[in-house]
């Protein structure tokens, strides 16, 4: 309905009336956004009710009022980005009514927190913001679509080091403001912030260009990434909750690119992935020496990590052998099956696994007689004991993405990838699709296995429940969201998995119910995931003239038959 | 590509005796022989449903003969596809099967897998000799696609190609992987005219590089003046073999396209 009232207006204006509109609007929603948004104080998160600074979810509206002046210059996208965040600010500022008026009578319990008090609880602020917003949004739907010039910035060298070194720190930045959001209302709100901005800013090309210098820039993006990650620890002033769900951030992104080997290269559907994880964190948890444990060894982490991974790569190579005879349906089927296997072993093998009381009291890491727990001093920052494991985490992190990029690009990653695309194709091009379906589950399993050993650690308990059907499937949703088959992809994934649930601690039994909606959402608007394959993203732009009068299927088609592959 | 002199004494590329595959209670190819020698072009023909194809997926490996010998220039076929294309045969399908997401040139690149050795180690690693043979690999592909006159495609993935070029990026695929046999299956179907004779030549192209080829294909023109030999496949079973003009004469083949003429006397 939206859409259909913005494509009425669409060349309706005369220049200097969308101006004016538009102008109107971007004042409505500046000082909306410096006044009150609420009558009186009764506990609504951000200090909404003092008037003269931005306080609260205030902040969004009056950020995303910045693409006001896109109305005066003419660039390629400016419609649909204006509308995006001519949308947003309308939605967030709705929804902040909404909250502060009945945030307690709101369904699923959404703010149960705070709220109440009915409209006349909302202040003026409020209500100007929303005019605003909806001026704004009449001026970006009355251009003209195809009104635009292309817009391509091309830097000198340096500058475009520097914008990679700004576009990084930004989302250090983003990261560590949005961890400092405690409120449930604020954080659904930053989230719709960072939705809308980010879909402006991808309609105006600005991901492409920073995706593309990245791209030229590879060490220097890979070097600032680097730094940025190094640096996060010391952002926290000493507190060790974010450091930790960080660290456990990590562990899961890089059993998530394990999982990308096997699903998105190989296209191998493997419903029952954790339990290698689940091997790997049972091999580190009882040759560390914990406090209960049936194997009464000690070996150094090292050699723990390796053998966790090796065993865990082992029980993927005898799972895989007669389960990858099989194809697409009927192999996650089996995959599952084995995975329930692995946990109820788990629960029944008391004399190694001390049943559902599982393994607990794992030490703290100590290599060279350093300990891993204890809190250190650097140049004056207070670092918890828990940056030492996150370190470690980045470590096999690094390993692990260096491990994915080099094998995607080799002759083996070509032979999987065209293993996913026509297995029967593949083999008659000489292909052995068993043996490299096979060392897929193998690879997949032993980068699990690793950070499962690891995790072990972080967790200092491994019992059964952590490593059931449940489990698997939010792995691969992890990676399905994130996007198939991209690094970037199993990062945001796994970090959507850890970070929304802590966020919305009152949603608490709501969480799956949450996931699933993300779920839907994303697969119906944006199949590929938030982060595209460049293989999907090349499919909808492939800008070779000669193949201009290409008979083959449109590109929605394409990414919907390269998804549901 | 190498080409070995034939002598009198030396086995054919191709030799199929016998082969048999049945499906339940149907018998979809019956008894078929076929011999194949040096450079040749063989055509096969026949109605729908003759067998044809089957009788590829047979020689190939797809499908596991029910009984029938089949030797590659004296050698028998494992009946695992990739050790078929390992010993030498190489394929295109009837309705085409690329890669669709990936660029033409890493099509071809799939090709050579059976010919080139780097392992997950060496992948890992990037040693000097896994970057030789990734350059050796990549060379090749390009020179394959400029053969089939595709060169500049390269980096289009091949969903996005015209369906002529990706019939012959088919064709540069199956090269990849260093044939001495090349199987067919109608390769000119959806084609224009002009389209058919680029086709044609390419195929010459292709037996002058010192390969045999075994074609199946519906388009008569093109079978009669490429092939040195034609068999007709009718209902599983080889009805005639021989030189075109052989075939074209020959009565049961008439009949079995267009069944059997009304009495007119």
């Amino acid at each position: 309905m939206a859409t259909a009232v913005a494509d009425r207006l669409q060349a309706s204006f005369s220049q200097p009336v969308r101006l004016a509109v538009g102008g109107v609007g971007a004042v409505l929603v500046l000082s909306g956004c410096l006044l009150p948004w609420a009558t009186f104080f009764f506990g609504f998160p951000g200090k909404v009710t003092l008037a003269g600074f931005p306080g609260g979810s205030r902040l969004y509206p009056l950020l995303l009022a910045a693409v006001a002046p896109l109305l005066a210059v003419s660039v390629e996208g400016r419609r649909r980005a204006g509308l995006a965040a001519a949308w947003g600010i309308v939605g967030i500022t709705a929804f902040n009514i909404a909250a502060i008026g009945f945030g307690r009578s709101l369904p699923l319990g959404l703010l149960e927190e705070r709220g109440g008090g009915g409209l006349g609880a909302v202040a003026i602020g409020a209500w100007l913001t929303l005019a605003g917003g909806a001026l704004l949004v009449a001026a970006f739907a009355s251009l003209r679509a195809d009104d635009e010039r292309p817009f391509h910035p091309r830097l000198p060298a340096p500058l475009e080091l520097l914008a990679i070194a700004f576009s990084l720190g930004l989302i250090l930045f983003a990261v560590v403001i949005a961890l400092e959001v405690d409120e449930t209302s604020r954080f659904i709100s930053l989230v719709a912030f960072i939705t809308v901005a980010s879909m402006a800013l991808a309609r105006l090309g600005v991901f492409t260009y920073v995706t593309d210098l990245f791209d030229r820039h590879r060490t220097v993006t890979l070097a600032a990434a680097a730094v940025a990650a190094v640096v996060f620890p010391f952002t926290q002033g000493g507190n060790a909750y974010w450091i930790r769900v960080f660290a456990s951030i990590g562990v899961f992104a890089a059993a998530a690119i394990g999982l990308n080997v096997v699903v998105g290269l190989a296209g191998l559907l493997d419903l029952g992935y954790i339990a290698f994880f689940g091997v790997g964190a049972y091999v580190g948890a009882l040759f560390a020496g914990a406090a209960r444990t049936t194997v009464h060894v000690k070996l150094p982490f090292l050699v723990v990590v390796v053998m966790g991974a090796v065993i865990a790569g082992l029980f993927g190579v005898i799972i895989g052998a007669p389960t990858l005879r099989l194809r697409g349906d009927y192999l996650a089927i089996v995959t599952l099956g084995f995975g329930e296997i692995f946990r109820i072993l788990a629960f029944n093998f008391d004399w190694l696994t001390r049943g559902p009381n599982g393994i607990s009291g794992v030490p703290d890491l100590a290599i060279g007689g350093y300990n891993f727990g204890a809190t250190n001093e650097v140049l004056g920052f207070s670092l918890p004991g828990f940056a030492n494991y996150y370190f470690v985490e980045l470590i096999l992190l690094a390993v692990v993405i260096l491990a994915f990029t080099r094998l995607n690009d080799s002759r083996i990653g070509r032979a999987w990838i065209a293993i996913r695309e026509d297995e029967t194709a593949a083999a008659a091009m000489g292909i052995n699709t068993y043996r490299l379906k096979m060392l897929a589950f193998g690879i997949g399993a032993f980068m699990a296995g690793a950070a499962g050993t690891v995790n072990s650690h972080v967790t200092t308990q491994v019992s059964p429940d952590s490593y059931g059907f449940l489990e698997s499937i939010l792995l691969l949703a992890a990676v399905v969201l994130g996007g198939m088959g991209t690094i970037g992809g199993a990062l945001l994934g796994s970090a959507a998995l850890f970070i929304v649930p802590e966020k919305l601690r009152s949603f608490q039994d709501k969480r799956l119910l949450l996931f699933g909606i993300a779920l839907i959402v994303i697969i119906r608007f944006r199949p590929e995931g938030i982060v595209a394959n460049r293989r999907r993203q090349a499919e909808l732009h492939d800008g070779d003239p000669s193949s201009g009068d290409a008979s083959g299927a449109p590109p929605g088609a394409a990414v919907v038959g390269a998804v549901s592959r | 590509m190498s080409v070995s002199v034939s002598t009198d004494a030396a086995p054919p590329v191709l030799e199929a005796r016998g082969v048999t595959k049945v499906f339940g209670g149907l018998t979809a190819v019956d008894g078929v022989d076929l011999e194949v020698g040096e450079r040749e072009i063989v055509g096969l023909i026949g109605p729908n449903g003759a067998g044809k194809t089957t009788f590829f997926n047979c020689l190939t490996g797809m499908e596991t003969p029910t009984s029938g010998r089949i030797s590659y220039r004296g050698r028998a076929l494992s009946a695992k596809p990739h050790r078929v294309t390992e010993s030498g045969l190489a394929r295109t399908f009837q309705n085409i099967r690329l890669f669709p997401n990936m660029t033409a040139l890493e099509n071809v690149l799939v090709g050579r897998h059976c010919r080139t050795s780097q392992g997950v180690l060496s992948a890992l690693g990037r040693g000097p000799r896994y970057k030789r043979e990734e350059a050796e690999g990549r060379a090749r592909a390009l020179e394959l696609l400029e053969f089939v006159g595709m060169a500049r495609h390269a980096e289009t993935l091949a969903r996005n190609l015209p369906y002529g070029d990706q019939r012959r990026l088919e064709i540069a695929r199956a090269l990849a992987t260093d044939p001495g046999l090349l199987l067919l299956d109608e390769p000119t179907a959806g084609m224009n005219p002009q389209e058919t004779a680029s086709a044609m030549q390419l195929v010459r192209r292709i037996r002058e590089q010192g390969l045999a080829i075994v074609v199946i294909e519906h388009d008569m023109r093109f079978i009669f003046s490429l092939c040195d030999r034609v068999a007709v496949l009718v209902q599983g079973q080889k009805l005639v073999e021989g030189t075109a003009s052989e075939v074209q004469q020959d009565p049961r083949v008439v009949e079995a396209y267009l069944g059997k003429p009304a009495d007119d006397g």
